[in-house]
């Protein structure tokens, strides 16, 4: 049977939900895992042992991971579980640290996951236009995009280790830049509501960003409005150049759905579509699609979702 | 003096349709380009050597057909142009050992390399390259500056953050502010002429190996409407159907 290491999840200096998918996604590799959670104070580490179905849970303790280091952090982890397959999330710095204790193993890493069975798993190639299934002889680390697999139920009680662990950090933080806006980055957001071109005017973003603040979501763009509004930043932008999202709605307006929009959002779990033109290629793959102006959509799309949600 | 170098891989160009014959992916017919980040990072690259002087070298891991992206890296103004011969699928472990036993011969100072690439979307090269060589790296930068050691921007904890990397190092490019510049026709007459340096390292066997390919699955047709006035359905839709509000 495989030895799994599930690696959580941290955002903000705690576990992140997606960890419980993670406890899935092993034991479709067939074995229980042992979750490791990196942190600075221990008691974070409480919350993965109440996620059923995991062997035990340690807590990889280190000044180390008080701010990410690809170096640091590879090398802390690798001491504590330096052997099994690694089962990580598919976000940014996951997949990086991934990569990096992969290759201090000398072994392969699979990244983006979507379907496991047995030794083989499957992840989006060529931007999601095709899928490839590889199988994995020996260990590897693996990356699993966020949801995809079911979460375990959280009334698991894990045993709880705490395991002191060290690393030699590369790179140093110079400066924290919050961002201008308090609103939520598209990588981060469950839910996502991105203008295009179609939207006229980066003024008119802030019908966007009404809908985005009944819905806690984040706004995000075309390449088109980045690159023809100054105001839209390309930290905004979704697509093959841009961010690559997995939320669970997606709702795209005044945007066509060329290829290398979809690129970054299709694997979207649901998708919303508004849109002008009937023939746009975006409606081909939305599960509601709206044949209007946003001038019309948007007005009554906020006030049902405002009263609905009062 | 810095000496520093590039990775640029070939891909099929974005807007291709990809198509499948049997269960692998045929890639026969379609058109084959730089992967957009790469662009980046040549970019990146000629900053460097502008800042701090140096030369720059693009390397590619691929066949014989691989040599175009390397015109392409020298019309835009590498110094040199370097191949790994390979014909055969690398898994990542292969191919960051090849791509760590050519860095190490070139005494290089700094690589860069795309964020992913196209094909794989995987970002596993940088970071990975980097721990073989037990170098610093940072993935993603948006924008990097240059001096004994570089300064680096790139995304942490839902805004950005500054970091100062020592040298040498990896780092993969994001876009950022960066606007790439276009080949003159000087770069390109230099590009013709230009010699690939074509070189070979043995690769570590795979122990990943590629199953199948397929197409993504169908979705099931979804639900249109029209008129503005549809958008209250589909709203009630969302929250009493898709569960997703
Ligand atoms: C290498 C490469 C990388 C790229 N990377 C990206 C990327 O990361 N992300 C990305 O998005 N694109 C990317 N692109 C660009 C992509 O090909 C498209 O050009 C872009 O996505 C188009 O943006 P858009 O849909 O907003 O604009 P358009 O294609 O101009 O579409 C605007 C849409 O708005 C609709 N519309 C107009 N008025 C209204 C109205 N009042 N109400 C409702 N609808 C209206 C129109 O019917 C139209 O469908 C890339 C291209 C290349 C070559
Ligand atoms: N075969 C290759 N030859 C040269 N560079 C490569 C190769 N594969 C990947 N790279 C570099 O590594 C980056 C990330 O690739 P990947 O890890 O596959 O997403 C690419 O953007 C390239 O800069």
């Amino acid at each position: 049977m495989t030895e799994t290491i599930v690696l959580a999840e941290i955002t903000k200096g705690a576990v992140h939900p997606t960890t419980a998918e993670l406890i899935t996604a092993a034991q479709k590799l067939g074995s229980q895992p042992i979750v490791v959670v990196p942190c600075t104070d221990a008691s974070i580490a409480d919350i993965a042992a109440s996620y059923a179905g995991s062997a035990r849970v340690i807590a990889a303790k280190s000044d180390v991971f008080s701010n990410y280091d690809a170096a640091g952090w590879a090398a802390a982890l690798d001491a504590v579980a330096p052997s099994g397959v690694l089962i990580a999330s598919a976000s940014p710095q996951s997949k990086d640290l991934a990569a990096r204790i992969a290759a201090r193993r000398g072994i392969s890493v699979v990244q983006d996951v979507v379907k496991i069975d047995g030794n083989n798993l499957t992840s989006p190639i060529y931007s999601g236009k095709a899928m490839q299934t590889v199988a994995i002889d020996g260990d590897a680390a693996i990356t699993v995009r966020p949801n995809v697999f079911d979460a375990v139920s959280s009334d698991g009680s894990a045993d709880v280790s705490v395991v002191d662990t060290t690393g030699d950090v590369a790179t140093a933080v110079m400066e924290i830049m919050e961002r201008a806006s308090s609103r939520l980055d598209v990588a981060e957001a469950n839910i996502i509501i991105s203008g295009g071109r179609g939207m006229g005017s980066p003024d008119n973003f802030v019908h966007l960003e009404a809908v985005a603040d009944t819905l806690g979501a984040a706004v995000g763009a075309s390449r088109a409005a980045v690159d023809t509004w100054e105001a839209i930043p390309h930290s905004m932008q979704v697509g093959q150049t841009g961010k690559t999202v997995n939320p669970n709605l997606y709702i795209a307006v005044g945007i066509s759905g060329a290829i290398q929009h979809l690129a970054g959002m299709r694997s979207s779990k649901y998708i919303v579509a508004i849109n002008k033109d009937a023939d746009a290629p975006i409606f081909q793959h939305a599960d509601y699609g709206i044949v209007a102006t946003w001038e019309e959509a948007l007005p009554v799309l906020q006030s049902t979702l405002s009263s609905m949600m009062a | 003096m810095s000496n520093i170098i590039v990775l640029v891989k070939q891909v099929p160009d974005t807007n291709a349709r990809i198509v499948l014959s049997g269960d692998r992916v045929d890639l026969s017919a379609v058109k084959k380009v730089m992967s957009p980040y790469d662009e980046f990072a040549v970019e990146t690259a000629l900053q460097h050597r502008e800042a701090n002087g140096g030369e720059v070298t693009a390397i590619t891991v691929g066949d014989a057909g691989a040599d175009k992206v390397l015109k392409d890296a020298k019309a835009i103004g590498v110094d040199h142009i370097v191949r790994i011969d390979c014909d055969e699928a690398l898994d990542s472990n292969a191919l960051q050992s090849v791509l760590a036993e050519a860095v190490k011969n070139m005494n290089a100072t700094v690589v860069y390399c795309g964020k992913s690439a196209a094909d794989t979307g995987a970002g596993s090269t940088g970071p990975g390259l980097a721990e073989r060589l037990g170098w610093a790296s940072v993935s993603n930068s948006t924008a990097v500056s240059f001096g004994e050691q570089l300064s680096v921007v790139t995304p942490a904890g839902g805004g950005n953050a500054r970091y100062a990397v020592p040298l040498p190092a990896v780092v993969s490019c994001d876009k950022g502010n960066l606007k790439v510049r276009k080949p003159n026709v000087k770069g390109i007459m230099q590009a013709k002429r230009a010699q690939v340096d074509v070189q070979s390292i043995a690769a570590p066997q795979s122990s990943v190996t590629v199953v199948s390919h397929s197409m993504p699955p169908a979705k099931p047709a979804g639900k249109s409407y029209e008129g503005g006035a549809a958008a209250a359905d589909v709203a009630k839709l969302l929250r009493d159907e898709a569960n997703v509000i």
